[in-house]
Formats: C-alpha cells, structure tokens, sequence
C-alpha cells in the first residue's frame, strides 16, 4: 500500500505533474477571471500562484526544482517582451501632436516612481535588497523581473508586486485620476499605464479606447525608461 | 505561426547580442523589444502579419509566462510577512506620485505647447 503511495507521490513530484498544476491553475485562473465578469482583483495569475504554491508546499516540492521543471513555460517571457513592440506598432498612429508631453511625462513618471519607491521604503527600515526590489515595481512584470534581477533585488518579490501595483491601478486609477482634476484622455491613459502597465492598461481599454491605447503605449515606454533609468539612478541611490 | 515566433527569438537573439557587446545595463529582451519597434515602423508592417500574429498570440497569454518566476515568492513570504509596512507604503506611495506625476506633466505640457485637448465626455 505504501509502495503505490509512494508511486503516486514520484509522478505528483515528475515535472510533467508540476507543468501540468501550473497549465490547469492558469485555466481555472481564467475561467474565474471570466465568471467574475473580467474583475480586476481575479487576475489568472495571482490565482496560479496560489494554486501552485500550495501544490509544491503539499507535495514538499522544493522551489528551484519547480522552477526547473517548468523552464518550458518562463522560456516565453523573453520573445513575449519583444513582442510588446506589436502593440507599441500598431498604437503608434494615436501620437501627433503628443510626442513631447508624452516622453517628458514617462521620463519624469518613472523617476518619480524609482526614487520616492526607494526612499519611501529606506525611511521605513527596508533592507537594501528589498530596495532594489521595489524600485522597479512599476515596469511591465517581465521587465521588472530582468532589471531586478540585474541591480541584485529579488526577482520573484519584484514579479509579485509589480501583479500587485497594478492590480491597485486597475482599481482605483480612473477614481485617483478623477480625484487629481486630470480629464484629458491621452493623458489618463499615459498616467495609469505609466505606473500600473499592463494590469491598469486592460481596465482603461474597457473605459475607453483612447485610454487604453495610451495606457499600451505608455507601458511599453515606461518599461524601457525605467530599464535605462534604474542602472543610472542607482548610482546615486545606493 | 512559427514564422513570428522565429522573428520575435531572432530579434531577443539580436538583442541579448546588442546589450552585450555595447555592455549596456538595459535587458537584452528590452532591446530586443526597441529592436522589433524601429523595424516594424520602417517597414510599415502590415497588421495581417505573421509577427503581429505571433505577437498578440504570445501576450494574451503573458501572465501565464511569469507564473514561474511568481511562485518564488512563497520563499519569501516570512520577509513580505515581516516588512509589510515599508513594501506597502512605499508600493502605494510610489505608485500615486508616479501617476500624479505623469498625468499633471503631460496635461500642463500639452496646454504649454496649445496642442488641443481631448477630454474624457468629448466636448472637446
């Protein structure tokens, strides 16, 4: 009897197994992310997350040998970034006229949001790593996991909350924008893409096509900006 | 299909290429990313495309590319538990100056310059 237990638990632990929870957690992710009416706080993978973490911590699966396992699956990330450029592309005719606002808000945008995210977290006794970690948090997830990575963070932290910041966007980015008198629509697009990438991007697309166009456009920016910026500003920040 | 997704790895390839042998600190993806953009605007790529294609294929499914990387974070649930106070001061913080930042910059800049408006409601 304990020899099928046993049998059981080899093939529960085989990467096949571990491939297969991460697919199925991703399907029921988007199959209640589609029940709930496309809710901002159901996002798939905050629900893969969970599902595979308590899976791995049942099965006494330990991280790195998930992470191997599924190799197949985070493989895709890099050709996935590249491939924001197809909607940078396809957006690019909303620019005239806004091409100036729009680079110097990004540029300003992201330093704003590295430095006081740094600070903020220094003034409240924050270790360095957990520093290096939050200052990229407002990039588009794979970004922030490259440049995190890069400046010695956390890479899994900064992948959680840069999910989690922009959940915060989705939610509450058109009532803040009400709240700070901004109205024009290339504008509010630019802002909740600018700190909340993609997550905020989807929740301005269903309020409105400009805005979420630019909200597209300055994500896929922002994440170059704060690529770039991060590096430099680091040599004045740590 | 596999016609965009040999494009979008050749041009992570390129870009993985560019970033080190200039050294620069911008990940290789990100450059690849600016990459692609300079070559589908010179080309006027057309949106029928097999790297459009394979392109919006890939992104409808990005959450599920960094669900690996995500799962890490149940190796650091003791320090998230331990310093929710600064990661969520600072998370919060950052992420409405940032905005406040970004929208004010952008409206104030399009007044400045007398470019028209384009107002949530239309009546611009």
């Amino acid at each position: 009897m304990s020899d099928l237990l046993d049998s059981v638990l080899d093939v529960a632990r085989s990467p096949l197994a571990l491939l297969a929870v991460t697919l199925g957690g991703y399907q029921l992710g988007r199959w209640l992310q589609a029940r709930s009416g496309g809710h901002a706080l159901v996002q798939p993978v905050l629900v893969t997350i969970v599902v595979v973490g308590l899976a791995i911590t049942l099965l006494d699966v330990d991280y790195p040998d998930y992470r191997r396992a599924t190799e197949l699956i985070a493989f895709w990330l890099g050709p996935a970034t590249v491939a924001l450029a197809v909607p940078l592309h396809r957006q690019a005719a909303h620019l005239k006229g806004f091409v100036v606002p729009m680079l110097v808000a990004i540029v300003a945008g992201a330093t704003t949001s590295i430095v006081s995210a740094v600070l903020l977290s220094r003034a409240l006794g924050a270790g360095d790593d957990l520093e290096r970690t939050l200052a990229t948090k407002a990039a588009t997830t794979p970004v922030a996991i490259a440049v995190t990575d890069a400046l010695g963070g956390i890479a899994p932290l900064a992948a959680v909350c840069a999910i989690s910041i922009g959940i915060v966007g989705a939610i509450a980015g058109p009532f803040v924008l009400d709240l700070l008198r901004i109205h024009d629509r290339r504008a509010r697009g630019l802002a909740v893409g600018a700190v909340s990438h993609g997550v905020g991007a989807s929740r301005m697309l269903r309020e409105d096509e400009t805005e979420g166009a630019f909200a597209g456009l300055a994500m896929g920016l922002s994440a170059l900006a704060i690529s770039v910026l991060v590096p430099l500003l680091a040599v004045f920040l740590f | 299909m596999i016609a965009g997704l040999t494009w979008l790895v050749a041009f992570q390839l390129l870009g993985e290429l560019v970033a080190r042998v200039a050294d620069l600190p911008v990940p290789g993806p990100v450059v690849g990313m600016l990459l692609l953009f300079c070559f589908l605007r010179l080309r006027r790529y057309d949106d029928a495309g097999s790297i459009v294609r394979a392109g919006s294929a890939l992104l409808r499914h990005l959450q599920l590319f960094f669900v690996p990387a995500g799962v890490g974070v149940v190796v650091y649930l003791g320090l998230i538990g331990r310093e929710a106070l600064p990661i969520g001061v600072a998370m919060l913080g950052s992420w409405l100056l940032g905005l406040a930042v970004v929208g004010w910059t952008a409206v104030a800049l399009e007044r400045l310059l007398g470019k028209p408006r384009d107002d949530l409601g239309g009546t611009a």
